[in-house]
């Protein structure tokens, strides 16, 4: 099969490969017609994330057609699905709490060393990035092994549209978790920093929730324009003092809820942190990993704070006492994609969220190192790559 | 009849957990069954909570044939009678390492004990010990293994370079053998039977 792979700092290729098999009887191997470049891809294309290895196949926001299926998956060939980006099995204490991302078996028992080293427990598994979150192939290729088919990809209507549905792999599951966990109140001001799509799915999300106003922070002025769109007031950090506006806005309180989505195209790794520490402290970092300390700054007192934003490693002055004195709430973690699924697949058949508006680009899989080459250099224009397989090359002027 | 007190219970903790490794496994050569041969210089401890009842966690596990779906070390295991079976491990290099164990003493449900017979190339002890998890989280097994390493401190350097080492690999195994009991199957990364085997080794 043809597949997007990983050779080092960017350097990724459409490969020949061989093809993927059943290998445990809750397996299914689907055929992709949509998978999409994640922000977060970029981070592994920019080398920042260690154990990868040369070869690797990316992706791990995809859909397709069950063509193949283990003896205990509950799938049936010719189902269209969505996966979810994390693999977790259904049957652990943690999936049993629906707390997916924190499942005890989705990581290969070799893997899960790395992740007991740097977390204290190991975490879920992830497609297409990198050994340490298990090594599974991703899905930027014509097939996949789905592991634990028989509680992570949701079937979708015959009908609907993959761009209706694809981003129920990842982003917008993670930007509804975000404002779930900001325990907004009817009347509450949220304010949601950075505005990519987590950040954008977590604005409309908050209206959802019955926020009256949302305030979306970001610099690149078509994110803003899209935050706009769903009824955001917005603030471009570059051209406006964010801590002084969001004061001014909020009548002096502050946002009674803040979301950090800043940080989170990290997926949970430390090198990348570690980098912007280093930009940061040489004064050559952006707002980045400032954004969760001029939250909690910002946050009215007694308000609550909501990260899916990722620090993976270490943060150096994070406003404890502030944190502290103001009685504040923090919320994270990697998404619970699962949890979410089925009633977000009918928010989205209902009409209640668009997700096919992010979408800026469509290309064939062949053309995915173009793909990934545009989304790193043009983050004002390139919101969003979808891929399909099985399409001839084309020629880009880009 | 006045108390001994165990230098390394200074608390309520697992001997494996203790900052003084000589003290601990002198102690648990006391509480537990040594090998026939051999002088045990390492204690390991791993405890997982498996999601399952404890009757089927010891059933599974009592049927020794049963262990090399987990353990990726065994290469094989012939159970030779009832209490005695003979274990073929791979080693570093390329070879293996075997010895017989015998259970020393087990209670239906709770624990089997067991000892290396004479002759073991890696003389070893031990138990595995099941107990009901508070609330409704199914069982709490603990292996605790005491070893004679080949070759000593070099011997487990070796060994480790080839992740080979035994306290990796109970690691590992209590995880894969969680992950078969409470999903039915052995996670694995790989995309197809050629990257699986590769991976193996």
């Amino acid at each position: 099969m043809r597949a997007l792979t990983w050779h080092g700092k960017h350097d990724v290729r459409v490969d020949t490969v061989d093809d993927p098999e059943i290998l445990n009887p809750r397996d299914a191997i689907i055929k992709i017609t949509s998978t999409a470049i994640c922000g977060s891809d970029l981070h592994l294309y920019d080398g920042y994330i260690p154990t990868m290895k040369s070869g690797d196949i990316l992706g791990h926001e995809f859909m397709g057609e069950v063509v193949e299926v283990g003896a205990k998956s509950t799938l049936k060939k010719g189902q269209r699905v969505v996966v979810p980006f994390t693999i977790s099995c259904g049957s652990c204490y943690h999936c049993g709490k629906h707390q997916y991302s924190a499942c005890d078996n989705g990581l290969p028992a070799d893997n899960q060393d790395i992740a007991q080293t740097l977390y204290g427990q190991p975490m879920a598994g992830l497609f297409g990035y990198s050994h340490m979150t298990g090594g599974y192939a991703g899905g930027q290729a014509e097939y996949v092994r789905v592991p634990f088919s028989d509680v992570g990809p949701i079937v979708v209507p015959d009908g609907v549209e993959d761009d209706k549905v694809l981003f129920l792999s990842d982003i917008l599951p993670t930007g509804w978790m975000a404002a779930e966990n900001a325990e907004i109140e009817p009347g509450d001001t949220v304010a949601v920093w950075g505005c990519g799509p987590v950040g954008l799915f977590a604005v409309q999300s908050a209206f959802l929730m019955g926020a009256a106003r949302v305030i979306a922070i970001d610099h690149f002025p078509r994110r803003l324009e899209l935050a706009r769109r769903f009824g955001a007031e917005t603030i471009n950090f570059e051209e406006t003092a964010t801590y002084e506006a969001l004061l001014e806005m909020t009548g002096g309180i502050g946002p009674d809820a803040c979301i950090d989505a800043v940080g989170l195209e990290a997926h949970g790794f430390f090198v990348d942190n570690v980098v912007d520490q280093i930009k940061a402290s040489l004064f050559l970092g952006t707002d980045r990993t400032h954004s969760i300390r001029q939250a909690i700054l910002a946050c009215r007192k007694g308000g609550r704070v909501s990260m899916p934003a990722v620090y993976g490693g270490f943060v150096d002055k994070f406003p404890l006492g502030a944190f502290m004195e103001k009685g504040l709430t923090l919320k994270t973690g990697q998404t619970h994609v699962q949890h979410y699924l089925p009633g977000l697949l009918n928010a989205i058949m209902e009409g209640k969220i668009d997700t096919t508006f992010l979408i800026s680009h469509t290309l064939p899989l062949e053309n995915a190192p173009d793909g990934y080459r545009m989304f790193h250099d043009k983050q004002n224009e390139v919101t969003k790559v979808v891929l399909k397989p099985g399409l001839e090359r084309v020629e880009l002027d880009i | 009849m006045a108390e001994t007190i165990d230098p390394v219970r200074a608390d309520d903790a697992p001997l494996s957990t203790s900052k003084h490794h000589a003290a601990a496994i002198d102690a648990a050569t006391q509480h537990y069954d040594t090998p026939e041969q051999g002088d045990p210089d390492q204690l390991i401890g791993r405890t997982v909570t498996i999601n399952r009842p404890r009757a089927e966690l010891y059933a599974f596990w009592r049927d020794f044939a049963n262990l090399p779906s987990f353990m990726d070390n065994v290469e094989r295991i012939d159970v030779l009678d009832d209490r005695r079976s003979h274990w073929t491990v791979k080693a570093p290099g390329g070879t293996h390492v075997e010895w017989t164990a015998a259970i020393t003493d087990e209670a239906e449900g709770e624990f089997i004990a067991w000892a290396s017979e004479e002759g073991a190339s890696v003389p070893n002890s031990g138990r595995i010990d099941f107990r009901d998890a508070q609330g409704d989280r199914g069982t709490i097994v603990t292996a605790t293994i005491l070893y004679d390493p080949p070759a000593g401190l070099i011997g487990k350097v070796i060994a480790k370079m080839f992740q080979r080492e035994p306290a990796i690999q109970a690691r590992r195994d209590l995880r894969r053998f969680k992950q078969l009991m409470e999903t039915g199957e052995v996670a694995t990364g790989a995309r197809n039977r050629r990257e699986r085997e590769e991976r193996k080794n």
